[in-house]
Formats: C-alpha cells, structure tokens, sequence
C-alpha cells in the first residue's frame, strides 16, 4: 500500500493525483493526518502547475460543470473524500471518454451526491448568514457549516452587497472571508472573548431596533392554524438557530 | 431630565414602528407567494442587491419560506370582502406605514441578509390610483435613490390605470393580481363590490407589455427592464363549492392565455362567521391545497394536460393518493414502461420519478442497462415506482395485482407519514 501525504487543500490533492501518475503507484492511501506511522509514505509537494496539469486533462474529457463538482465535493472534508475523489478520476482518464453522466457509476453518482450535499450547504448559508452592524459599519456574521463551503458563497455576497463592507467568519475552521469594498480577502481574528458575549457596545445604534424588527416580523407572518413543526425543522434544522437571530431565543425552549 | 425625555420618546418611536410592522405583516400573510427568482436584475453599478434562484432566508412555524419582507402599506380598506381579513366591517386594529418608513426597514432588512426584497401589497384606501400610486412610489424611491437592486414584487390594485401599470412594472420584478376566486360565481357572492373585469385588465395590459418588451429587447440591448419576473396570481380555496375541475380550469387558462409564471392556491382559514363561509374552527384544506400544486407541477413540468387529471367524470382531485399516480392507476394500459427504451415523456409519468430523476435516467442508461441498484440510487421512490417499471431485472410485481391492490399497498405504506402530520393539526383545535 502507498500512503500519501498531502497538504489539504484541493491543490495540494491534484498535485497527489499528479504524484501517483508520475510515479505510478498502485494501492494508493490517503493520509488522514499529516505525519504517517507507516512505512510507506510519500509527501506531496503542492505544485500550481502539477496541479493545473491535472485540472486541464480532466477538462479534455469531463464538462467544467463536472469539474466543479469535483471541487465542490472536496470541501465535504468527508472522511474518505480523496479515495472517492481519485475513484472518479482514474475512472476518466482510464476510459478517456465523457463519462461525467454516467450516473450508474458508483464514484461518478457518489461525487455527484456528495457535491449536491455541499450546493446545499453553500445555499443554506447564502440564506442563513445574519449579518450584524458594528460602529464601525462593518456588517459581520458568524456561521459553522458543517462543510467548508465560504470559498463558494464569496461570488454571492461579493456582488449582492457590493457597497457596504462586511465579513463572514466560520467558527469551526477558525478563518474568514472580508469584503472591504473592494475585494475579498480570507482573515483569521482573535477573538478577545467569545463573540457571544458581543454587547451593545461595538453594535450601531440602530442594530437592536432592526433586529427585534425582524424577530417580530419572523413571528407575525406565522400562521399559527396551519402549524407544521416537522417541515419547520426539516428546512431550519436545529444546529443552525445558534446564529439565527429569529430562532436563538428558542433554543432553551425547545 | 431633557435626555430621560428624549429617550422616552425614541423609544416609544421604536415600539410604534414595532406594531406598525406587527399588524401590517399579519394582514399580509395569507398572500401565500414567496417567489424571489426569476428575474435578470443585476448589480451592474455597485450599488445594493442582486436577484437570482431566489433564496428562503427562514421558514416559519408552518413550514412556509421567508424570502421577502411581505407587508401591506396600511389595512384601511374601503372594501368589504367576505373572505378579507381586511374587510371594512371587521373589528381589527388599523395601521399605516409611511412610504419612508417602507424603504428604511427594506434597506435594513436587506443589508443583514434577511431577506430578498420587498412584497409590497395593501388595502385599497379613497381609490385604485391613489393606492397604486403609493406603491410605485416606494418601488421608484428603493430603485433611484437606493440604487437597490433587489426583489421587488408588487401587488396590482384591481382597476389601477394603465399608466401607473407601466411606471409598476419598470421599477418592479414581478407584479400579481389576485383574481382571489376560482371563478367569478364565487367573486360575485363574497366580493361583491369587486368587479372581475377590473382584475382582468392589468393582467392584459401586463401580458401585452411583457411581449412588447421581449419583442423591442430583440433589436434594442438596453430596452429598460418591464417586468421581469412576470406575473402570478392566487385563489383562495375551500371558501366556496368550486370543483377542483373548476380551479385548475381557471388556472390553466391563466397560464396559457395570461403567461402568468404562477398560480398560488390558499387553502382557506376560516376568519368570520359570514354563513356564506366555512365557521371558524374547520380545518384548513391542506391536503387539497396540496393535491393542487401537485397537478398544477404536472402541467407545468410533467408534460401533464389538465384533461388528463381532471375532467368532467373526475372533477375533484384524489385526496389519499397524488394527482400522477391517480393518472397512472386509471391508464394502467401504458405501463409497464421500459426504462431502458422509454422516451422522456414516459420515464416522466412514472409515479415516483421526478424530473431530475427521469433526467439522470436519460443520460445514464447510454453507458449500462440500468437496474434497480441504479434507479434506486439515482433517487427514485420504488415502492410507488415498482409497479410501473420494466428494468434490467425482470419484475412481477404489476401483473399479479388489480389496481385496488397497488392503491391498498401504496396507502398503507404512506399513510403513516401523514397520520403524524394531521395528529399535529389536528391537536390545534
């Protein structure tokens, strides 16, 4: 068996899947953490252009649109994601044919599933995300999806809020995006407390009224006689209400 | 002293707006569409807000989508409609939002990520004009001195004139008229100061300038957006004795003559004690508002025509079993269908395979010969599905069972599903 060892990030991957071609090994095994007990291990070193090589052979026979769910399904951070990820692609270039339709393929479907499953997720948070103004006009919004889906929602917020600055931080990998009116850069900030302790006093004066605006708004167009809590749940699953300013206080009651 | 007094008064400013909100979001929400997509509105000059898929930004207690801020502009309302909350005899508590007002809580809702936009509606105060002139205003001043690009949907006010249509439909994304009953019978016995021609026009007006702006669109680029997300309209359902024949009949007409994109149906919930309708206390017909959507999808993205679900002989819709697979059993003639021959039309009228499914089934079955592993994974519902199919696998399932049986066998497998959803909609009253 050949363990690799790869940075984790999708550069670092293709670089891998570029590794195991020139190298030809067989019985390949990803890594799940960054030092390997056994023997056998081979350390990638993330290439830009090993990397591009890749990407573009994959393009010769697969649409873009496959190709990107390709990417979409290695930010699942799924435990066995690169084997089902390297699956599908030594099933491309083994056949040399489109084969990104072939749904009764087991890794073609399975990336097409697990992708669907992070479109998902990138959708909820496009929905989800609560944004907060500070005094210093900065609108920011805390999420933890539970994919690491900010690099795909960036294109969304970017366009959509164009005109005011604002930052988007995922609590569970520790970084996030920022919008400072002209592009958008990645962060990491130290929280000197946990951001749930925010008080009134970094928020704009006008933050309190709109958020008890929307929280009475988000009560008022209930429609108590129609009251269906299991599809409630399906479309605003619990983990999510931490951040929902509408459904926080809720949380102790349920 | 002086600051104590000032604090005072802001908040009290504070809790107005608050009930404001409470009052004018509660009138409005029997107005079921939560539609944001649709329309080609971009963010071209860095301004605020983009429209796309449309995005349910939250879902209430009753499973329904928040994706705009849904308010009326005030519930005064010089008519006097059976059905209406609204209704000018009703004993309720009135409000007004002024047009500022509006676009603030617009512009705040929507720089937090809230919501879409604005579903703007209202009760019709001293005249069409004068109501339908409040609205535009605020859709112009959200559009020029907000430079907001966001979803604007505005409701049209039956027998607003023509020219306050056209300035709507250029600052707004969609416009709706509710022709509010399944026919004009119905209109004319709870409505009776509403007058069907007066819904008529707009929508007509509507449809000619959404052609004509398609139409100059093809030689002038930058025609000025009319309209985008066209048109939809909602009926109420279960108020009167309408026939869902009758329901989807004016639907279907709607959609072909009108191009509406949509035709919301509201299940009644009982607000008055008029003996024209349903007494306070009966349920509200969700499961037939459902069975409704389900036909009004076969005609718009299975290939369905409406004769086909409902006619003359079955003018009401099956309530235990959805509209396709009803179809299906009364055509068992045209099953089993091959999956692996079938063209698309027939993989679509399989009971238990949606679009996407009967797509990915197109597109699969050129590399194998799909069996069941495959269908199953490709998501299709196989205990519906099973009695339909002929696959790679022989199966004998359809032969050996009349259509009473697969119906028992398909009921009892789904019944437990929905004894848990109406216990809990039952325990309401």
């Amino acid at each position: 068996m050949q363990i690799i060892n790869y940075d984790k990030t999708f550069q670092g991957f293709l670089s891998a899947v570029f590794d195991i071609y020139e190298y030809r090994f067989k019985n390949v095994k990803f890594s799940i953490s960054d030092t390997s007990l056994f023997g056998e291990t081979h350390s990638v070193v993330t290439s830009e252009e090993n990397a591009s090589r890749v990407w573009k052979g994959l393009l010769k026979y697969i649409s873009s649109i496959s190709a990107n769910q390709l990417y979409k399904c290695f930010l699942s951070e799924h435990k066995e994601v690169e084997q089902l990820l390297y699956r599908y692609i030594k099933y491309v270039f083994d056949s040399k044919a489109p084969i990104d339709h072939d749904y009764s393929n087991e890794a073609v479907l399975g990336v097409w599933q697990t992708a669907k499953k992070v479109y998902r997720e990138k959708h909820r948070m496009e929905a989800f995300v609560r944004f907060k103004l500070t005094k210093e006009k900065l609108y920011y919004a805390i999420v933890e999806p539970d994919f690491n889906v900010l690099p795909l929602i960036i294109n969304h917020f970017q366009k959509r809020y164009a005109d005011q600055r604002w930052m988007i931080y995922d609590m569970k990998r520790k970084y996030g995006i920022h919008y400072d009116l002209k592009e958008v850069t990645r962060v990491i900030v130290n929280f000197v407390d946990k951001p749930s302790s925010e008080s009134t006093i970094i928020h704009d004066e006008k933050e309190e009224l709109y958020q008890d605006l929307w929280k009475n708004y988000f009560n008022s167009v209930n429609i108590p006689s129609r009251k269906n809590m299991k599809l409630h749940i399906q479309h605003m699953p619990y983990r999510y209400w931490k951040y929902l300013i509408e459904k926080e206080s809720n949380i102790l009651k349920r | 002293m002086v600051i104590k007094l000032i604090i005072l008064v802001f908040l009290s400013m504070n809790e107005r707006i608050l009930e404001k909100l409470n009052i004018l979001a509660d009138a409005a929400k029997y107005d079921v569409s939560c539609s944001s997509s649709g329309s080609k509105r971009k963010n071209e000059s860095r301004g605020l807000g983009t429209t796309g898929n449309g995005i349910c930004h939250a879902y209430t207690e009753d499973g329904r989508c928040v994706s705009l801020l849904k308010i009326l502009l005030t519930n005064h309302c010089i008519f006097e409609c059976a059905y209406c909350i609204n209704r000018k005899s009703n004993d309720i508590k009135r409000a007004a939002f002024t047009v500022q007002e509006v676009v603030d809580i617009t512009i705040n809702f929507y720089r937090r990520n809230y919501i879409e936009g604005l579903f703007l509606s209202s009760g019709i105060f001293k005249d069409a004009d004068t109501t339908m002139e409040r609205l535009v205003l605020i859709a112009k001043k959200l559009r020029s001195e907000q430079n907001f690009n966001g979803y604007i949907h505005l409701k049209t006010i039956p027998g607003a004139s023509d020219e306050l249509m056209k300035q709507a439909a250029q600052y707004a994304d969609r416009l709706s008229v509710n022709i509010e009953m399944p026919s004009e019978q119905s209109l004319k016995l709870l409505a009776p100061e509403k007058n069907h021609q007066d819904m008529m026009n707009p929508m007509e007006y509507l449809k000619n300038g959404i052609i004509q702006y398609k139409e100059e669109k093809k030689t002038f680029k930058k025609t000025p957006l009319f309209a985008p997300a066209g048109q939809s309209t909602q009926m109420v359902i279960g108020a009167t004795a309408d026939t869902d024949l009758q329901v989807l009949k004016t639907a279907n007409h709607l959609y072909k003559k009108m191009h509406l994109k949509r035709v919301y149906y509201s299940g009644y919930v009982p607000i008055s004690n008029d003996n024209r309708l349903p007494a306070i206390g009966t349920p509200v017909p969700i499961i037939r508002e459902n069975r409704l959507y389900q036909a009004d999808w076969l005609f718009r993205f299975y290939q369905f025509n409406m004769n086909e679900i409902v006619n003359t002989t079955f003018p009401q819709l099956d309530l235990d079993i959805d509209p396709k697979l009803g179809w299906a059993l009364r055509n068992m003639n045209m099953f089993p269908v091959d999956i692996n021959k079938a063209d698309y039309h027939m993989i679509l009228r399989i009971p238990g395979v949606g679009v996407l499914s009967a797509q990915k089934i197109i597109s699969a079955r050129k590399f194998t010969r799909l069996g069941w592993e495959h269908l199953q994974k490709i998501g299709i519902a196989k205990t519906r599905a099973k009695y339909f199919i002929v696959c790679k696998e022989i199966i004998d399932t359809m032969k050996d069972y009349t259509v009473q049986q697969i119906r028992n066998q398909i009921l009892t497998l789904q019944n437990s599903k929905y004894e848990a959803t109406f216990s809990s909609q039952m325990s309401l009253f």
